[in-house]
């Protein structure tokens, strides 16, 4: 079964990922295995999910940042919720992202 | 990905060596593993790894480690690594003879994200190291690939036609489709590069194993699907080269790193006159102003502008810049033996009539066009039209 955010959790990117901003695109470069299909795998995130990857600071939860989203993009936070959400999900089903916090 | 602008740097390959583990009847570049002169020329770790880090800054997202064989050298996992841990993929080309068990866990355990590519010689012990010239080095490698099986690690084997395997190629054939990472059947060289230094006494017996121009015609266009392939690729890739040296994208997003510090447009290209020292300079300052310079070069034979200029098959001819130089020693001349091989393809797609040569034709694309559109297809040598290719 497929992982659940929680959305008061606190999450940081795996020290098994490196993010490279290669032409003004971020790139999620796994290092070791066990991260998506290993074979040609990576990940590219469109804007928003960059946002909110610069948030990912092990300090804010997906709730926070999404509330911060909400302000800056003038959006519904509800919507903005659930897009942090599926993108957490699909990175922690990954494990690009894990759970943890507080550096 | 790239759709706006690509990376400054797509891709880097470094040859961390020139040495090798086999000594291989064809292969264009190898040195002995105990050339000690070589191997004190050699770069360290620390300045690979200061390279990969400029690399990286420039954007390349993929590094090729070549030779020789890159794992003679000892300090290849610390070097790998370093790739790694900058975010790069990897393309191995190895034999896999050094192969250890403690590198394929690794290997295992931080992925190269690329296949490995593994240059098979033979499917018994005879035939590889009647290649190979080193003896134990078909079990070495057996004992390498089956680590990388065992394992699951995901490589592709590459093939040699070559008088002491070629009976073999069935056998390798079928046990190649049984890798889960293969798309396909197995590459092949068989033109083989006479050596890269231009060593006069390699380079004459390498010669003597390419295939004859006939029959290498028969392997690049023995079907139908093979030829309807290679018409696609003419129809892409047709029309005369002129005047302009690099047609190719040798320079462009890419760059080849040789054992001793010197960086060159392609992996192929010794030319001291393509050199560029990076020991006194930068990945950067190669590929913004020396690599576009040399892009910029004109070819000035008569030789090359009365043929290779003016020859519409330049999507069927291996000549370039690299393969001039290293038969002739300038960037501009024609090689005549794939000139010929060129040539025999072209009549064989029914490009070109008996006797004719590619830069008499003056409608090249036309002819092409002809070929290979079926609304427009003409037949210019009088050839049955179930023979082309299109139908």
């Amino acid at each position: 079964m497929d992982p659940k955010i929680k959305m008061d959790a606190l999450y940081v990117p795996s020290s098994d990922v490196v993010a490279r901003e290669i032409e003004g695109e971020l790139i999620l470069v796994p290092i070791t295995s066990g991260i998506g299909d290993l074979e040609d795998e990576l990940f590219t995130l469109n804007e928003t999910g960059r946002d909110i990857w610069d948030k990912l600071d092990g300090k804010r939860s997906p709730r926070a940042i999404a509330a911060e989203l909400a302000a800056e993009y003038s959006a519904v936070p509800g919507e903005i919720e659930e897009d942090v959400r599926g993108l957490l999900e699909e990175l922690l089903k990954r494990r690009i992202v894990v759970e943890g916090g507080g550096r | 990905m790239w759709a706006r602008k690509g990376p400054r740097l797509g891709r880097l390959d470094l040859e961390l060596t020139e040495r090798c583990n086999n000594n291989c009847i064809h292969c264009y570049i190898n040195l002995p593993t105990n050339d000690e002169k070589a191997r004190g020329r050699e770069l360290s770790a620390e300045w690979i790894k200061s390279v990969l880090r400029e690399a990286a800054d420039l954007g390349c997202l993929t590094v090729r480690f070549t030779g020789g064989e890159p794992l003679l050298r000892p300090d290849f996992e610390e070097i790998y690594l370093a790739a790694r841990n900058l975010g790069m993929g990897v393309v191995l080309f190895t034999n896999a003879c050094l192969l250890t068990p403690a590198l394929a866990d690794l290997l295992k355990r931080v992925p190269p994200l690329r296949k490995i590519e593994v240059s098979v010689y033979g499917m018994k012990r005879a035939s590889y190291e009647r290649v190979s010239r080193a003896k134990g080095s078909f079990k070495a490698a057996w004992r390498g690939i089956r680590l990388l099986q065992e394992r699951g690690i995901p490589f592709i084997v590459k093939g040699a036609l070559l008088p002491p395997n070629r009976e073999e190629r069935p056998d390798f054939e079928n046990w190649a489709s049984t890798i889960p990472w293969m798309a396909g059947r197995p590459s092949y060289s068989m033109f083989y590069d006479l050596h890269c230094r231009r060593d006069r006494k390699k380079s004459r017996s390498i010669a003597c194993l390419r295939l004859d121009p006939k029959e290498a015609v028969r392997e690049l266009a023995g079907d139908a699907r093979k030829r309807e392939g290679l018409m696609e690729f003419v129809s892409k890739f047709s029309g005369a080269r002129g005047n302009d040296l690099f047609t190719c994208g040798a320079g462009l997003g890419s760059a080849c790193l040789d054992a001793y510090g010197t960086l060159y447009p392609c992996i192929m290209l010794r030319s001291p006159e393509v050199a560029y020292d990076l020991r006194n300079g930068s990945l950067k300052e190669a590929l913004d102003g020396y690599f576009p310079r040399l892009r910029k070069i004109k070819a000035s034979r008569p030789e090359y502008q009365a043929r290779c200029a003016r020859c519409f098959l330049k999507g069927l001819c291996e000549q370039c810049p690299a393969r001039s130089w290293i038969e002739h020693g300038c960037l501009d001349s024609p090689v005549e033996y794939f000139c010929d091989v060129a040539h025999v393809l072209a009549r064989e797609l029914g490009l070109l009539g008996p006797g004719e040569k590619g830069w008499e034709v003056a409608d090249g694309k036309k002819r092409v066009a002809g070929r290979t559109n079926p609304a427009k297809k003409r037949n210019p040598h009088g050839r049955a039209d179930k023979e082309c290719p299109g139908t």
